[in-house]
């Protein structure tokens, strides 16, 4: 394993809070490294609505949730922060010399005196479908990603959903499975027309089956599936035989491991205080989505109100011996001189 | 108006709506656990319920973005609906639905 990074500040969620807090602990000299559970930034907004137009951004009168991302990546960028996508923040130990230690999901140690909670409603996760004992064939016959797709050469696969995973695994995996089947509860997607097309195309041909119902049970024992009960008003229900299920109903958002930071949650959200944003541990700042105090509203533009605030305290904590200069970009060349505009 | 609406473990309560609100806003304020992760914005499939048959009917169709994004729910029935895409009105007075499991 590499070596623990050391650096000012670890933040939770590269969402737009996250991504303005780079921006606010930059002018103050305070480097930044970003840990998120997506493999991009922008959190809810790249996720859930990129192209979904937003209309309380102040002096943006109507900006999508893509446009808005990267113009906050735009504006962090002469501050340079390192980016670690794809892995979820898993554990927070506080060391000897005050400082934290953020760890993830993959190993990546964060060492900082400061770290920023920004992780809105918490880490995306793939959404579990309601079917009873499903938690015990998970990692074994059921997977709701395909990391490795040797793994599923000569099985007899059934896919569920209807996005473009759904799709697009569902014609990558056929030529290597000994039987595919596509399940969805209608006859109609929300992918891509030539995902569809193509998809079509493998059922028409014998290559793959289509079956417009749903999953109601599962069969097996010891973890192994050997079968699946369908069941669509026509129909009703039947049996279906299969070894592997890959559901694909998109994600959904838990809190996570920020539940054992020990921190003081409300309802899992961080109380902090509204001079600092600070959670009751200090050195943990939360803002954005993720926090709670009187009269908090959870809008972007709070949020970016709360990282400003947070970057002043935050650094005090990590140059506990220099003073705090307020400057305007506006009109101070140091701070233009970080921003690469002098 | 009314809406009778019944929790995940089997519990139903009647909660008054309000004209031009979202079901799954009354839904949301009256305590029920729905996450309506995206605010209401027909981008998430977090705010999904089965409208009792008779009720269903009287709705306004499904749009195309609201069946695109149940693509995206769980145990979806042909009584779904996301319940952002639902708006009281007087005519709704008594609408029964059910929270979808999560």
């Amino acid at each position: 394993m590499s070596s623990p990074i050391e650096t000012d500040v670890a933040i939770i969620g590269a969402g737009p809070i996250g991504l303005f807090a780079v921006f606010e602990l930059g002018l103050l000299d305070l480097k930044c490294h970003l840990i998120d559970i997506l493999d991009r930034p922008g959190g809810q907004c790249t996720e859930l609505y990129p192209e979904k137009p937003i209309y309380d951004i102040p002096g943006l009168p109507i900006v999508t949730g893509q446009e808005l991302t990267d113009r906050l990546l735009e504006q962090a960028k002469p501050f340079n922060p390192t980016f670690h996508l794809s892995q979820m923040a898993s554990a927070l130990t506080k060391l000897d010399d005050d400082r934290w230690k953020l760890t993830t999901d993959v190993g990546t140690e964060i060492i900082a005196p400061v770290v920023v909670i920004a992780a809105g409603g918490g880490s995306f996760v793939p959404k579990r479908p309601p079917i009873a004992g499903i938690e015990s064939y998970e990692g074994k016959s059921v997977h709701y990603a395909v990391r490795k797709m040797e793994q599923f050469r000569g099985k007899n696969i059934l896919i569920a959903g209807g996005g473009d995973s759904a799709l697009d695994w569902t014609i990558n995996l056929a030529p290597i499975a000994a039987k595919l089947t596509l399940v969805h509860h209608r006859d109609g997607f929300r992918a891509a027309q030539h995902s569809v097309n193509q998809m079509r195309e493998l059922a028409a041909h014998g290559k793959i089956n289509f079956e417009i119902a749903s999953v109601k049970a599962l069969h097996g024992s010891d973890g192994q599936l050997s079968a699946v009960t369908l069941a669509n008003p026509e129909k009703k229900e039947w049996e279906h035989a299969c070894d592997t299920f890959i559901p694909f109903f998109g994600l959904t958002i838990k809190l996570g491991p920020i539940a054992d930071f020990g921190l003081n949650l409300t309802e899992n959200l961080v109380a902090v205080d509204t001079a600092k944003f600070e959670s009751t541990t200090p050195g943990i700042f939360a803002i954005g989505d993720i926090n709670t105090y009187a009269g908090k509203l959870k809008l972007i533009l709070s949020g970016f109100h709360e990282a400003a605030l947070m970057a002043q305290a935050a650094f005090h904590i990590v140059k506990p011996n220099e003073k705090l200069r307020f400057q305007y970009t506006t009109s101070s060349s140091s701070l233009q001189k970080k921003l690469g505009v002098a | 108006m009314k809406i009778v609406a019944t929790d995940r473990k089997g519990a139903t309560r009647e909660v008054e709506g309000r004209d031009g609100w979202s079901v799954m806003e009354i839904l949301r304020d009256a305590g029920f656990d729905i996450a309506a992760e995206c605010g209401g914005a027909c981008a998430c499939a977090t705010c999904h319920v089965y409208v009792t048959d008779g009720w269903f009917e009287k709705l306004p169709a499904r749009s195309d973005a609201e069946l695109d994004m149940l693509d995206m729910a769980l145990a979806v029935e042909p009584n779904s609906r996301l319940s952002c895409q639902i708006t009281c009105s007087p005519e709704l007075d008594g609408i029964a639905v059910t929270v979808a499991p999560e």
